[in-house]
């Protein structure tokens, strides 16, 4: 890799790589995202490895292990180009198959394409895929087809053009009017303009700046960020490079959760690319510019995504928020003026700048405008990450992309945001997604977690699994979180065990208010919306749990009860036997019965029944 | 820039004088002075169990919060920590305001339903009993961190410090060992608002944090002063020999 001296010389460059690559050479490309990776793309990409060499074709195809390729219910998934041939569930068993039909013949493999699960239809190429059909890929565009390890494959698709641009065409000021013109906000969750935060911190007469990339993604089922660190590395330390050129800041760090070790060993050897091509470094591109990026390893605590408790992190003090203002683009990191964004938004500024305002703040709603990235799961069909633009409705991701519910059950809530997001009811699923209307239904955008939820689930037994989460993950600094998250747990535990009151819903709302209104720090503030949310749509389950002492949904255990149906009962033992506590009793061949007092609720014999005797109310 | 939230101990520091309205009162006070040493200097009573005037605010216990601007954009926060400025608009006890007090405080005495100081100050906010659960009722402490911000501001030793999270969270000194940053000068007892720190002093020896420090009497008296360790601690950061402080304030 050579060291770019010039534009001119990274311009030559490009050509000429541009000149080497040809656009019809077949290409395999296995997926590993953070989806496909524990089911097996390294042992499908070494049988490819193997393959093609046992097939004479290890010069004429190229291998690349890439990024997410979004559509993770299908893992492990392999794409080919130029074709655009997409397999699912590849085992290294099916390798030589691929090899044989495809690369050689050029015919699809159909047992291993997409299959419709309504009308059975098969779908063999990405566009046909309705999962693909309606996105809108900008930060995840590169994901499925670079390798992320590869510098040459980010160039070769305009990586570093935006860097080039802001460089030499632009002031800093053009760079922060184009961020701010094209109304991105931040994709942390909090949604705050980042055109905005970067002239204040620019704005503020005091050096050095730092510039933050947060990492530490902590919402259980979310892996956005981490996607797009292992997969296209590059683009985030681009975006930050540029913001750091306009807010005139000389150093930046990644803040990178520990749990990540693959998205920090990728994000390093960018770090050296970058450095060893001059993208990074002294005066970067012969422009002046002086600007290092370095990685900040996290240890897991889910309230240091917070950007004050990160900050004091990262100094090395405990992870706790304080009390703003001052806000760290006034006074963040060692009390210095820092930029503090999400690695989404990091990742969508090259773009924005190489592309124009104008184009990224056409796509979208009115107040919200870009793209968002969302990992869908839960109880949808196709379940994988998914980039739509801002006001695509919840009908449309969770109908259209995500194929509907699993075994055509009925939908029941989405949670979205993460544990502290609301869960919106079906009444709401033609509601445009973007920051405010979710916000307006009692939900946040968050970082882009989304749970799909059907009738299987219990809403009380979903917002006790939310609450404790937080519960264990507030850092305790400020009283309403810290005491208040215990009281309502302790409050989910008595309704679910039998024990609630209907005042209970009462108390819970006034902490909820205190909470949201008192707490330190957006974990506290937010924290009360899965209980507001689900106390305001289900109420009546609740209520149910509270003077019926019923969980329709079969979740509470305490609430639920076994019985045997004397009429379907063959007296076969079968239920006896798998009892821990010897609760049920009977005679050979005659119905059973369950002692109440002793059953445990485990479930047990309601599994190895074979005759459906055993009935859960 | 650096941002630093000023007290009255240092009044002549401070920026210009502003304009601002509290309760619908109009006053000045000195610019980026914390609302609360504003608004009480002016008379308006906010509570607080976690602000020490000496200290660095941190905004834990949340009972200084006040409502600021105008309805329907009106934003809680914390005024110890929040800076004076010019045309701010400020209710000390909105509704929304007093009702998080309220819980606050109930919330605190379902946690220390012994606490003298919790009892009182949730009376005095009409709260008598807590609709709370109570986990440990011989639970003290309220988290409020005084102690942990004086050894680490005034003392300036930093021998304790908050430790895991949650409700459980505690003040405890390193691996919850002896720590050899200890002084034993008590300050972190003497601040603690509801005496919850132990602390005990029998034949010349004070026992603090599990540590037993040997006391040092007065050359001229005999009275016991501070530990002998606190006196080398003191020697050291003034450079005066050890001798100087061996002599109690009322012999000097």
């Amino acid at each position: 890799m050579p060291r770019f001296e010039s534009i001119d010389h990274l311009r030559e460059y490009r050509r000429q790589l541009m000149a080497k690559r040809d656009a019809n050479q077949p290409q395999v490309l296995v997926c590993a995202g953070p989806g496909c990776l524990p089911m097996g793309s390294e042992e499908v990409a070494a049988a490819f490895r193997e393959e093609l060499e046992k097939n004479g074709l290890a010069a004429k195809v190229v291998l690349k292990e890439c990024g997410c390729h979004g559509l993770c219910a299908g893992a492990v998934r392999v794409l080919i180009r130029p074709q655009e041939i997409t397999y699912q569930h590849v085992t290294s068993e099916d390798v030589p198959e691929i090899v044989e039909k495809t690369l050689k013949e050029g015919q699809v493999v159909d047992r291993l394409v997409y299959e419709d699960l309504h009308t059975q239809e098969k779908a063999a190429y990405k566009k046909d895929i309705p999962f693909f059909k309606g996105q809108m890929p900008i930060v995840l565009r590169k994901l499925d087809i670079i390798d992320p390890t590869s510098l040459d494959d980010y160039l070769a698709l305009g990586g570093y053009r935006g860097l080039r641009k802001a460089l030499m065409e632009m002031k800093p000021d053009d760079i922060i009017d184009a961020i701010d013109h094209s109304g991105l906000r931040g994709r942390g969750g909090g949604g705050f303009p980042t055109g905005r935060k970067w002239r204040i911190c620019q704005e503020v007469e005091d050096e050095p700046k730092f510039i933050i990339c947060n990492g530490d993604e902590g919402d259980p089922g979310a892996f956005m960020d981490r996607a797009v660190m292992e997969g296209d590395p590059h683009a985030v330390l681009e975006g930050m490079i540029i913001g750091a050129f306009a807010i005139g800041a000389s150093k930046g760090y990644i803040y990178v959760r520990h749990e990540y070790p693959l998205a920090v060993s990728r994000l390093q050897l960018a770090i050296e690319q970058a450095r060893e091509s001059g993208f990074l470094g002294k005066n970067i591109l012969r422009s002046g510019f002086d600007f290092d990026i370095k990685i900040s390893r996290g240890a897991g605590a889910f309230v240091c995504g917070e950007e004050t408790a990160l900050i004091h992190s990262m100094e090395g003090n405990i992870g706790e928020p304080s009390p703003r203002p001052p806000y760290p683009a006034q006074s963040g990191l060692f009390g210095k003026p820092t930029v503090i964004n999400n690695v989404e938004t990091w990742a969508n500024v090259p773009e924005i700048i190489n592309l124009g305002a104008d184009w990224f703040a056409n796509i979208g709603t009115e107040k919200s405008k870009g793209t968002k990235v969302f990992s869908l799961v839960g109880a949808v069909n196709q379940t994988g990450l998914v980039e739509v633009p801002m006001g695509t409705t919840l009908r449309q991701i969770v109908y259209d992309l995500g194929g509907g519910l699993r075994q055509d059950r009925e939908f029941k809530a989405v949670q979205t945001g993460g544990p502290s997001g609301g869960c919106i009811p079906a009444q709401f699923l033609d509601l445009p997604v973007d920051y405010d209307s979710l916000q307006s239904v009692g939900s946040i955008m968050g970082s882009g977690g989304m749970i799909v939820m059907d009738t299987s689930s219990c809403m009380v037994d979903v917002a006790r699994y939310f609450i404790n989460f937080l519960y264990q993950e507030s850092c305790g600094k400020c009283t309403p979180c810290r005491e208040g998250l215990k009281q309502i747990l302790f409050i989910l535990d008595e309704i679910i065990h039998g024990r609630g009151q209907e005042e209970h819903l009462g108390l819970m709302e006034e902490l909820c208010n205190a909470m949201s209104a008192a707490s330190i720090c957006g974990l506290g503030k937010s924290a009360v919306n899965p209980i507001r949310s689900t106390i305001k749509y289900f109420r009546e389950e609740y209520l149910a749990h509270i003077r019926d002492k019923k969980c329709h949904a079969l979740v509470c255990r305490p609430l639920l009860k076994y019985t045997v149906d004397p009429e379907t009962c063959t007296g076969c033992l079968a239920c006896v036997r798998e009892c821990p506590v010897g609760a049920i009793s009977g005679k050979k061949k005659m119905a059973q019965e369950i002692d109440q007092e002793l059953c445990v609720k485990c479930g047990l014999c309601y599994e190895a029944c074979q005759f459906e005797a055993v009935k859960i109310e | 820039m650096v941002w630093k939230i000023s007290d009255e101990t240092a009044y002549d520091t401070l920026g210009d004088e502003v304009r601002l309205t509290i309760n619908g009162v109009t006053i000045r006070a000195p610019q980026d002075q914390s609302l609360l040493v504003t608004a009480r200097q002016n008379g308006f009573e906010i509570p607080t169990l976690c602000y020490h005037r000496d200290l660095p605010s941190e905004g834990q216990c949340r009972l200084c919060v006040v409502e600021i601007g105008e309805h329907p954009r009106t934003q809680i926060v914390n005024s110890c920590t929040y800076p004076t400025q010019a045309g701010l608009v400020v209710q000390t006890h909105s509704e929304t305001v007093v009702q998080s007090r309220r819980i606050v405080l109930e919330l605190l005495l379902a946690r220390t339903p012994k606490a003298k100081l919790i009892q009182e100050l949730a009376a005095a906010h009409g709260v008598y009993e807590s609709r709370f659960k109570t986990d440990d009722p011989e639970e003290l402490c309220i988290l409020c961190g005084l102690c942990v911000r004086t050894c680490r501001e005034v003392v300036g030793v930093s021998a304790i410090s908050m430790k895991g999270r949650t409700p459980d969270k505690q003040v405890a000194t390193p691996f919850m060992e002896k720590s050899s940053a200890c002084i034993g000068c008590g300050s972190c007892a003497f601040v603690c608002p509801t005496n919850v720190i132990p602390y005990t002093e029998k034949d010349g020896i004070r026992t603090i944090w599990g540590r037993d420090f040997e006391l040092q009497a007065c050359n001229v008296c005999g009275n016991y002063i501070a530990p002998k360790y606190q006196l080398e601690h003191w020697a050291k950061i003034t450079g005066d020999p050890v001798e100087t402080f061996c002599v109690c304030r009322d012999c000097r």
